[in-house]
Order: structure tokens, then C-alpha cells, then sequence
């Protein structure tokens, strides 16, 4: 009835260099870091003793929910010097997430393997130092590797799962979680799209008004995408946030 | 032995054959690897809600806990979605 061909793989992930070198998901990462700096440059020039107004609301609201909604769940009130780091973090995900929903960029830049592998090895690097800076090397790789209140027999089994799963599998779990997400969406944006266009585009007339429908799951899965871009850098922060909380305080 | 027959005489190259069975199996990869998950995410939220009920003051906590969990569960679908694609177009 219609010929519907899935494009290429390559043709809705793989975009062409703007110059030689920078394509449209280093535009969007590049863009993340200009609006975020920006945010905060523009709301930290506010005199701090008035009443904040305008920009300096929307970036102590940003604040006040890293330090209440990620940091204090999870690492509690020490945990509060990483608030800086964590809100880069929070603020770089989601604005490379939410270009996935707007128009004319259409991609989300942690779609591409790239950018969430190297944050998640950075996190990986960051937390493990952090424990062995708090606990020494010895003493980290004892309360990672060996966690107390097992008995002695058991360490047999519970060493090796206990490196693969804090060492190995943390960092890719990481990486994995926010760029399948990402994809997924993207992909679901598309084969929806597709779908509808084929349908109004359909030869056969009595087609044209199903179209509607997969159009109304494209409005529904839109919106759904502003769920899942906030959700992915907020589950990302917090995953962050317990990763260092846990290697500066073991558990005992 | 008729199905054997008409495969031969279809003439499906080895290449086809592979694909077809790549595209096969990537639909069972992801449904098979979604079970789980589904399954878990939809008693932790449940029993999450059930905790913010019976004690709203700790709701807050109960969340954060819940999206943790979410995330932890969710990953394992989310691999079975990687290798779909992965088996599928690479």
C-alpha cells in the first residue's frame, strides 16, 4: 500500500562538517557551554544583597535543586563542595540532550558515543581518586574490594563481582544509559515522522487521514522527550553524586 | 522438505541470509532483554509508591531512592537496545 524505507542508520546520526572538523554535534556541545556559562556569568554580576530578579532566579533555582535534589540526597552535607562540578555536569547533559526536540538542531549531541563515554571516564577518573586521596590506595581498594560484614569465605566470589561492577562495568553502565536513551528517542522521533509523512503523502486517499495518528504519537513522544532529557542529566548528576559520595565515605 | 526446496529455489545468498537472520534476531534481542526490566521497574515503582503512602514525610527520600533504582534496572534494557542496533545496522 505505501512503501515506507527506513533511511540508513548513518543518514539520521552522522552529520555533515560544518568546516573540517566541527559538525552539528560539536555545534551543539560548543553551544551547551556558551548558554551555561552565560546563565551564571549573567546572574553572578547581580548585586547579591538585593532581591535576586530575572536570570539569578532561574540560576539559584538551578542551585538550590543540585544542592538539594542530588548532593544532600546522596552525599549529604560534606558532599556539598562538589555542587559546583556536579551542577557543569547537570547543566552541559541537558542542554546537549534537549536539541533532540528543537527545531532545526533535531540531534541530540549525546546521542553520539562520544560525548557521554568521555564524561562517564571522567567521572570513573574523578571518583577514583577521590577515594584514594580521602581513604589511600590500600584503603580504597580494601572497602571497594572487600566490603565488611562478609564472611571471609565468601570473598572468593563477592572480589571479583565487586571489581567488575565498581571498576569495569560503573563507567560503561554510565555511558551506555544516557546515549541509548538519548538514541532511542531520537530514533522514535524519526520513525514517527516518517511514518506520518509517508501516510499524508500516501497515493491511496483513504490513507491520508490515518496519518493523524502516528502524528499525534510524534506531539506525544515530543513531549515525552522533554521528560527524558531532564530525567537523563538529573539520574546522571545523581549517579555522579553517589559514585564519589560512596568513595569518600566507605561503608563500615 | 518443500520450504528447504523453495529456499534453493529462491537462491537466498549467503550475505541475505545473514542479514535476515541479523534482523530476526535483533527483534527478539530487545523483547527478550525488555521482559526483565519491565517487570522490575514495575514493582519498584509500585512498591516506591506504596512507601510514599504509607509515610509521606520520607517522600522525598523514597524518590531519590526510586530513581536510582530506575536507572540501575533501566540499563539492562537499554543494552538489549544497543545490541538491536548493533546487530541490526552495524
Amino acid at each position: 500500500m505505501i512503501a515506507l524505507d527506513f533511511p540508513e542508520i548513518n543518514s539520521i546520526l552522522r552529520w555533515k562538517d560544518i568546516f573540517p572538523g566541527f559538525n552539528k554535534i560539536a555545534l551543539i556541545a560548543v553551544l551547551a557551554v556558551v548558554i551555561s556559562t552565560l546563565i551564571f556569568l549573567l546572574a553572578v554580576r547581580q548585586d547579591h544583597k538585593e532581591a535576586p530578579r530575572g536570570i539569578r532566579n532561574f540560576a539559584e533555582t538551578i542551585v538550590e535543586f543540585i544542592e538539594n535534589g542530588v548532593v544532600m540526597q546522596t552525599m549529604g552535607k560534606d558532599g556539598l563542595a562538589w555542587t559546583p562540578f556536579l551542577l557543569t555536569m547537570f547543566m552541559f547533559i541537558y542542554l546537549c540532550n534537549v536539541p533532540g526536540i528543537i527545531p532545526f538542531f533535531q540531534m541530540p549531541a549525546t546521542a553520539r558515543m562520544a560525548v557521554p563515554l568521555f564524561l562517564a571516564l571522567m567521572v570513573w577518573v574523578i571518583y577514583n581518586v577521590t577515594g584514594i586521596k580521602h581513604q589511600g590506595v590500600g584503603g580504597y581498594f580494601k572497602s571497594t574490594l572487600f566490603p565488611p560484614g562478609v564472611p571471609k569465605a565468601l570473598y572468593i566470589l563477592v572480589t571479583p563481582i565487586e571489581f567488575i561492577s565498581a571498576i569495569i562495568v560503573r563507567p560503561f553502565s554510565l555511558a551506555v544509559r544516557l546515549f541509548a536513551n538519548m538514541m532511542a528517542g531520537h530514533i522514535l522521533l524519526v520513525t514517527f515522522a516518517l511514518l506520518s509523512e509517508a501516510l499524508f503523502q500516501a497515493k491511496d486517499k483513504v490513507l491520508i487521514p490515518v496519518g493523524i495518528l502516528p502524528f499525534f504519537m510524534l506531539i506525544f513522544l515530543t513531549s515525552f522527550e522533554v521528560l527524558v532529557a531532564f530525567l537523563q542529566a538529573y539520574i546522571f548528576a545523581m549517579l555522579t553524586a553517589v559514585y564519589i559520595g560512596g568513595a569518600t565515605h566507605p561503608e563500615h | 522438505m518443500e520450504a528447504i526446496a523453495r529456499l534453493v529455489a529462491a537462491e537466498i545468498t549467503p550475505a541475505e541470509l545473514k542479514n535476515n537472520a541479523a534482523a530476526a534476531s535483533a527483534g527478539y534481542a530487545y523483547g527478550l532483554a525488555a521482559i526483565g526490566p519491565g517487570i522490575g521497574i514495575g514493582y519498584l515503582v509500585g512498591k516506591s509508591v506504596e512507601a510514599m503512602a504509607r509515610q509521606p514525610e520520607a517522600a522525598g527520600m523514597v524518590r531519590t531512592t526510586m530513581f536510582l533504582g530506575i536507572a540501575f534496572t533501566e540499563a539492562l534494557a537499554l543494552i538489549g537496545f544497543v545490541v538491536f542496533i548493533l546487530l541490526k545496522f552495524a
